[in-house]
C-alpha cells in the first residue's frame, strides 16, 4: 500500500493480514457448532425418505415404528398440517416464474429421491433410524422426468399438473442488432457446453435444534445458517408464530457456500415437531442425506456463438442456456436467479454491442437446484471465455492480446453492458497485464512449445471475468422477498475500554469476524485485541442480510466503519468535556485518547469508561454520554458493485491416460479496498478450488430413473489437496466510490473463473489434436475418447 | 447414519475370537482397523450381532523374517508395513503400493489383513499378494491352513475363508537377486480407488525376462493375475514389446467393470498403459 488514505493511521488494521481472533478457539476445539449443543429433554428426528424420483404415496404405515421403545412420535404430513403452511419459491421481479406448493413432508406425492415422507422423533438419532426402517410406505412409481430437454417437449407430462408445463422461468434479452452482426461478421465461432450438476459438501452438514416454549409461543432455533434474520422470518411465517417470538442463534458454521441459505423440508419439519411436542428437537443431516437434499448447483446445457469483425473485435454474443432445477423453484430465493445471472454476465468484460440471450429454467425429478457459490458466474464466464479463445485462434491472435483488444475501454466507465449491467469501474487491462507478469506468460508459452516437441502436452488457460458483489435491494428485496440487503453494526464502549461489536453479517468460516473487527478497531482507534465481535443471534445483532452474494465485507464492513466513526466522535466529545479541551483537538490511538497533533497521551479509554459508567456525578448535568452507537448501510448507488479478475491455469494432459495435472494457477483480483490480504487470498484460493472441483471431479450422477448414483464421499469426488496446484493471488485495487471503505466482495470470483480456466487450458493443451472438450467434468475417459484412444461406451 | 445395535467383545487371544464365531457364526464380524467395517456399519450395509475386536492380540501385529519368507501379521497397519525396514529390504513392492493406499489417517489404522479379507476388487493389497505369490495363513478352532493368494480371492468382496476362520498372517517370499518389483495405478485423486492398477514382479536373466507375474486391480470382480500376458512377455528380450499381443492378452484375462464414469474399455486401455510402463521400468532396472 503506497497511497495513504484516511484509513492509514498508525493503528490502522485496514490492508493488514492480521490473524483471525477466532482461530485459536476453533483450532483448540472450542468452536460451538449446532451438534455440540445438547438441550435438556431434547429429542432427535430421522426421516423416511422417498427412494423414488417420482411416485404417489399410497399409504404410510407407522405402527411398527411407533411401537419401538424410545420412539416418541411418528408423523406424516397430515399430522403436521395444523402446524405448518406450505411455501412457493417465486419472486415478483422474475417475470412469469412459477412453482408449486411445497410441504415439509410429502403430501401424497414425491417429486425427487430423498424427499421426506415421514418423520420419527425419538430419544436418540440411532433409535429414530431404527424406527424409520420399520415404516412401511406403499408407493406407486410414476415416470420420472430427468432430462431438461425432454421435460420441455410438448407431449411431456407436467411434473405439477396445476402449472400446465415444466417451464419454471424463461427470460430473453435482445439488443436487436444481433443477426446483422453475425451476417456481417468476418468470423463466427460457436460451441455447445455442458455444466455438470454438483453440490456444496460443507464440512459441517445442515444442522438445526428447535426449542419451543409453549408458555410464550416462542421458538428458539440453533442453526447452521447464512442468514439468521431471513430464517427467523420464514420459520415464523410458516409455523404461524409471531416473528418477534422467533429467535435464530447461529454459532460457528463449518462452511455454507450457498447451501445454508434455503428452506429445507426436513428443517421445517423439525421445527413443526418442536412446536407440536413442546420439546427441543435436533436434526443434523448425515452425509447421505446431504448429498440427496442439500441444494445442487449448475446443471446447464448451453449453446452459444460469437461474432468477430475484420479488425478482430467482438461484435456480438448469442446464447441459449437451459437448466434443470429439480421439481421446485427453491424458496425464498427461487431457482431462477442463476439463469438470470448467466444472461446478465456473459461477455461482461467485453465491448461488444450486440447481445441476444435466451434462458430457460426447467422442472425435473431430481434434487432441487439453487444458488451456490458463484451463482451463474461459472456458466457465464465459461461460455464467453471459451468462445473468446476460439475467436482468438480463428483470428490468429494470442488469447491475451485478443482479450486486451476487446475489453471495455478504460475511459468508458461507468459502463452499461448490453445486458443492462452497470459497471462502476473495472480494471481488466491492468489485471490481465499483472496476471501475465505473475505467471511469466511468455516463459510458459516457450516451455509449452518446447515440451510439445517431446510429446508433452501442456496448456495455458486465460480468463477475464466480472463478479456481482455488494448487492442492492434489486437482488431480492424488490421481488418481495424479506431478505435484507442492508446491514447494521452496533458498537458499545465498555467500562474497561474494550468494545463489544454486534454485526448483522455472519461468520461461515470465511473470516467475517476478523474483517469487521479490523474495520471497527481502525475506525475507533483501539487495539483489535480489545474488540469482541458477536454475530448470528437475531435477538442481539442488528437486522441484516447475513452472508450471500459476496456482501459481508463490503456492506457489513461499511456499517462497522460508520458505527466506529460515530462511536469515536461520541467518545471524543465526552473526553473533551472531561479534559476541558476541544473534541477536534483529540484523537484515539491504541485505546488512548491523545492530542491529535503530537499524540501526547491524555487519558486511556478505560478511564473514560470508569468516569462515564461509575462517576457520572462528576460530569456536567447536561452531558449525555452515548457510548453505544448503531449504524446501518445499504448499497443503493448501483444494483451491484461489480468486481473483476483475471485467471490463468497451467496444466499438463497425459494423452495416454487422459489424466490432467494442474501445474499452476494465478489470480489477479480487483475487489477494491483490500481489508485483509491473507483473507482475500484465502477466499480466492478456496473459491478457485471450488471451481476446479466441478471442472475435474465433482458431479452428481443420476440414473435415467432419477437415482443419484454417487451420493457418498467414496464416489463423489471433491477436490483434495494432493491434486491442487499452488494458487498465486495478487491484486489491483479500484475502490468502489459507493462507500467510504471502498471494499467490494471477494467470495465468489475464484469459483466463477476456475472452470473456464481449466477448460481453456485443456483445449489449449490438446490444440495439436484438433479436439474440443466442453462437457464438464473433464474425466480421463472423456479426454481419451476425444483423442480417439477409446471408442466410448456407445460403440462398446 | 447410525449403526444397528450390536454387541462388542474385545478379544485377548485367538481362542476368544474362535469362541465368538462358535457362538454366533456368521452373525459375528471381526473389527481390526475398522476403515471399511465402521463405514459399512454406519450405513447399515453390514449388520452384525457382535463385533469381535482383535486389536489387542499382540501376536497378530508382528513383521518377522523367517528364512525365505517375510511373515506379516494380519493386524499390521498399512503405515507400519510401509515404514518397515524388513519390508523395504525384502518386499519393496509393498512399500511402493502402500503409498497409494488411501490417506495417512486411514493407513495409520487400516490393517493388511483387513484389506485382504475385505477383498475389494479395487484395493491394492490383493493385487500385491497375487503378484508376490503370497501364502495366507489362516486359523480356526480346528487348526490352521495355508492358502495361496491365487486361491484366496474368489470373487467380488469374496475370499475362500471358511466360517470360523481368521486370517492371521501373510507369508511373502523374499525378493531374490535380480527380482524387479513394479507398482503403479491410475486414480483420479491421490488415495482414491484406481481406475486401473498393476502390481508386477519380474525376474530377468541375461537380458531376457525369465518370469513375470502381473496382477491387476480395478480390472475385474477381484484382483486378477494375467497368465496370458505373462506368456506373451516371458522369454522375450528385455524391451521387446508386442503391443497387439499385450492388448489381446489383457482382453483375454481381464474383465473390467463398467460404471457411470469409466467404461470397461477405458479401464482395459489404462491397464495396457500400465503394462507398457511396467515393461519399460523392468527393462531399465534390468539394465542397471
Amino acid at each position: 500500500m503506497t497511497d495513504l488514505s484516511g484509513l492509514d493511521r498508525p493503528n490502522s488494521y485496514i490492508g493488514r493480514s492480521v490473524e483471525r481472533p477466532n482461530a485459536a478457539r476453533l483450532t483448540r476445539g472450542r468452536g460451538r457448532f449446532v451438534d455440540d449443543i445438547d438441550l435438556p429433554r431434547m429429542l432427535h428426528v430421522a426421516f423416511a425418505r422417498s427412494p423414488y424420483a417420482h411416485a404417489l404415496v399410497k399409504s404410510v404405515d407407522t405402527a411398527g415404528a411407533a411401537a419401538l421403545a424410545g420412539v416418541i412420535r411418528v408423523v406424516t404430513m397430515s399430522d403436521l398440517a395444523e402446524y405448518c403452511t406450505p411455501w412457493v419459491g417465486v419472486l415478483d421481479h422474475l417475470k412469469g416464474i412459477k412453482s408449486a406448493s411445497q410441504w415439509p413432508l410429502a403430501n401424497g406425492k414425491v417429486f425427487s429421491q430423498g424427499e421426506p415422507v415421514a418423520a420419527v422423533v425419538a430419544a436418540s438419532r440411532a433409535i429414530a433410524e431404527d424406527a424409520v426402517e420399520r415404516i412401511a410406505i406403499d408407493y406407486e412409481a410414476l415416470d420420472p422426468q430427468v432430462d431438461p430437454k425432454a421435460s420441455l417437449a410438448p407431449d411431456a407430462l407436467p411434473i405439477h399438473a396445476e402449472l400446465g408445463d415444466n417451464l419454471c422461468f424463461e427470460r430473453k434479452i435482445d439488443t436487436g442488432d444481433v443477426d446483422e452482426a453475425f451476417s456481417t461478421a468476418a468470423h463466427v465461432v460457436e460451441a455447445e457446453m455442458r455444466f455438470n450438476r454438483h453440490t456444496g459438501v460443507t464440512l459441517e452438514p445442515r444442522s438445526i435444534i428447535c426449542d419451543f416454549d409453549a408458555s410464550q409461543r416462542a421458538l428458539t432455533l440453533y442453526m447452521s445458517v447464512q442468514c439468521p434474520h431471513m430464517s427467523k422470518n420464514l420459520f415464523a411465517r410458516h409455523l404461524n408464530l409471531d416473528e418477534n417470538n422467533v429467535r435464530v442463534i447461529c454459532g460457528d458454521v463449518g462452511g455454507s457456500f450457498g447451501i445454508k441459505i434455503h428452506t429445507y423440508a426436513d428443517e421445517m419439519t423439525a421445527a413443526a415437531l418442536a412446536v407440536m411436542l413442546e420439546r427441543p428437537v435436533k436434526f443434523v443431516a448425515d452425509r447421505l442425506e446431504s448429498f440427496i437434499t442439500d441444494i445442487h448447483a449448475r446443471d446447464h446445457e448451453a449453446k452459444a456463438r460469437l461474432a468477430v469483425d475484420g479488425d478482430g473485435r467482438i461484435t456480438a454474443f448469442d446464447l441459449d442456456d437451459l437448466t434443470g432445477i429439480g421439481p421446485f423453484s427453491v424458496y425464498p430465493r427461487t431457482s431462477g436467479i442463476e439463469v438470470n445471472q448467466v444472461l446478465n454476465l456473459t461477455g461482461g468484460p467485453y465491448a461488444h454491442g450486440a447481445y441476444r440471450a435466451h434462458g430457460r429454467v426447467v422442472f425435473q425429478n431430481k434434487n432441487n437446484m439453487c444458488q451456490y457459490r458463484g451463482v451463474g458466474h461459472p456458466i457465464a464466464v465459461a461460455i464467453a471465455e471459451h468462445l473468446v479463445d476460439k475467436a482468438a485462434k480463428v483470428t490468429g491472435q494470442d488469447p491475451a492480446e485478443f482479450r486486451r483488444r476487446n475489453f471495455i475501454a478504460d475511459d468508458a466507465y461507468p459502463y452499461t453492458s448490453p445486458s443492462g449491467a452497470i459497471y462502476e469501474r473495472q480494471s481488466h487491462r491492468e489485471c490481465l497485464d499483472k496476471l501475465l507478469e505473475k505467471c511469466a506468460y511468455d516463459d510458459l508459452r516457450a516451455e509449452q512449445s518446447a515440451l510439445r516437441r517431446k510429446g508433452v502436452y501442456r496448456g495455458i488457460g486465460l480468463v477475464s471475468l466480472v463478479e456481482v458483489t455488494n448487492p442492492s435491494p434489486a437482488f431480492y428485496g424488490v421481488g418481495g422477498a424479506r431478505i435484507a440487503s442492508q446491514d447494521g453494526c452496533t458498537l458499545r464502549l465498555d467500562p474497561t475500554g474494550g468494545v463489544t461489536c454486534l454485526t448483522g453479517v455472519t461468520e461461515q468460516g470465511q473470516g467475517t469476524e476478523t474483517i469487521i473487527a479490523q474495520v471497527a478497531a481502525t475506525a475507533i482507534g483501539i487495539n483489535m485485541a480489545n474488540i469482541r465481535v458477536i454475530t448470528g443471534d437475531t435477538e442481539t445483532v442488528p437486522y441484516g442480510g447475513g452472508t450471500w452474494a459476496s456482501r459481508a465485507a463490503g456492506i457489513g464492513g461499511e456499517a462497522a466503519l460508520r458505527a466506529g466513526k460515530a462511536l469515536k466522535q461520541n467518545i471524543l466529545s465526552v473526553a473533551a468535556t472531561i479534559l476541558q479541551d476541544r473534541a477536534e483537538n483529540l484523537d484515539i490511538r491504541d485505546g488512548v485518547i491523545v492530542t491529535a497533533v503530537d499524540r501526547t497521551e491524555r487519558m486511556p479509554l478505560s478511564e473514560l469508561g470508569r468516569i462515564v459508567y461509575f462517576r457520572g456525578d462528576t460530569l456536567p448535568k447536561d452531558l449525555a454520554p452515548e457510548l453505544v452507537v448503531t449504524r446501518h448501510y445499504t448499497q443503493n448507488t448501483y444494483p451491484f458493485c461489480f468486481t473483476n479478475a483475471a485467471h490463468a491455469c497451467y496444466l499438463e494432459v497425459d494423452t495416454d491416460t487422459g489424466m490432467i495435472r494442474l501445474l499452476g494457477y494465478w489470480v489477479v483480483e480487483d475487489c477494491g479496498t483490500v481489508i485483509n490480504p491473507k483473507l482475500v487470498a484465502e477466499q480466492t484460493r478456496g473459491g478457485v478450488v471450488q471451481g476446479l472441483g466441478p471442472a475435474l471431479f465433482e458431479e452428481c450422477i443420476y440414473s435415467p430413473e432419477g437415482q443419484l448414483m454417487n451420493g457418498s464421499l467414496a464416489d463423489y469426488l471433491v477436490p483434495m489437496a494432493g491434486e491442487m496446484p499452488d494458487i498465486v493471488v495478487d491484486h489491483v485495487v479500484t475502490p468502489t466510490q459507493t462507500s467510504e471503505l471502498g471494499a467490494k466482495g471477494v467470495g465468489e470470483a475464484g469459483t466463477a473463473g476456475a472452470p473456464a480456466a481449466v477448460m481453456n487450458a485443456l483445449n489449449d493443451a490438446l490444440g495439436p489434436f484438433d479436439v474440443e472438450l466442453t462437457d464438464m467434468p473433464f474425466t480421463p475417459e472423456k479426454i481419451l475418447r476425444a483423442l480417439g484412444r477409446v471408442s466410448g461406451r456407445d460403440q462398446k | 447414519m447410525k449403526p444397528r445395535t450390536f454387541d462388542y467383545l474385545r478379544a485377548k487371544t485367538l481362542a476368544d475370537v474362535f469362541a465368538v464365531f462358535e457362538a454366533h457364526g456368521d452373525e459375528a464380524l471381526i473389527l481390526a482397523g475398522g476403515q471399511s467395517v465402521v463405514p459399512a456399519l454406519n450405513m447399515r450395509l453390514s449388520e452384525p450381532a457382535i463385533l469381535v475386536d482383535i486389536n489387542r492380540i499382540p501376536e497378530l501385529d508382528r513383521i518377522e523374517l523367517q528364512g525365505g519368507v517375510v511373515r506379516i501379521g494380519a493386524l499390521c497397519r498399512h503405515e507400519t508395513v510401509r515404514r518397515s525396514d524388513v519390508i523395504a529390504g525384502h518386499v519393496p513392492l509393498l512399500v511402493q503400493a502402500l503409498a497409494h493406499v488411501a490417506h495417512p489417517a486411514i493407513r495409520n489404522r487400516g490393517t493388511l489383513g483387513g484389506s485382504l479379507c475385505n477383498a475389494d476388487p479395487a484395493a491394492e493389497l490383493p493385487a500385491c499378494a497375487l503378484a508376490l505369490g503370497t501364502t495366507m495363513v489362516v486359523e480356526s478352532a480346528s487348526g490352521s491352513r495355508r492358502i495361496p493368494a491365487s486361491d484366496f480371492f474368489i470373487g467380488f468382496y469374496e475370499t475362500s475363508l471358511e466360517p470360523g476362520e481368521v486370517l492371521v498372517a501373510m507369508e511373502v517370499p523374499v525378493a531374490g537377486n535380480g527380482e524387479i518389483h513394479f507398482f503403479d495405478e491410475i486414480a483420479r485423486r491421490q488415495g482414491d480407488f484406481a481406475l486401473a492398477g498393476l502390481a508386477a514382479v519380474a525376474k530377468c536373466d541375461g537380458g531376457r525376462l525369465v518370469s513375470v507375474r502381473f496382477a491387476f486391480h480395478s480390472c475385474g470382480d477381484r484382483s486378477l493375475l494375467s497368465p496370458q500376458l505373462s506368456a506373451v512377455v516371458e522369454g522375450m528380450p528385455n524391451g521387446a514389446v508386442d503391443g497387439a499381443a499385450i492388448d489381446a492378452a489383457l482382453k483375454g484375462d481381464l474383465d473390467p467393470p463398467d460404471d457411470a464414469v469409466t467404461s470397461s474399455e477405458t479401464r482395459l486401455h489404462l491397464a495396457g498403459v500400465l503394462v507398457r510402463r511396467a515393461l519399460a521400468h523392468i527393462n531399465s532396472e534390468a539394465d542397471t
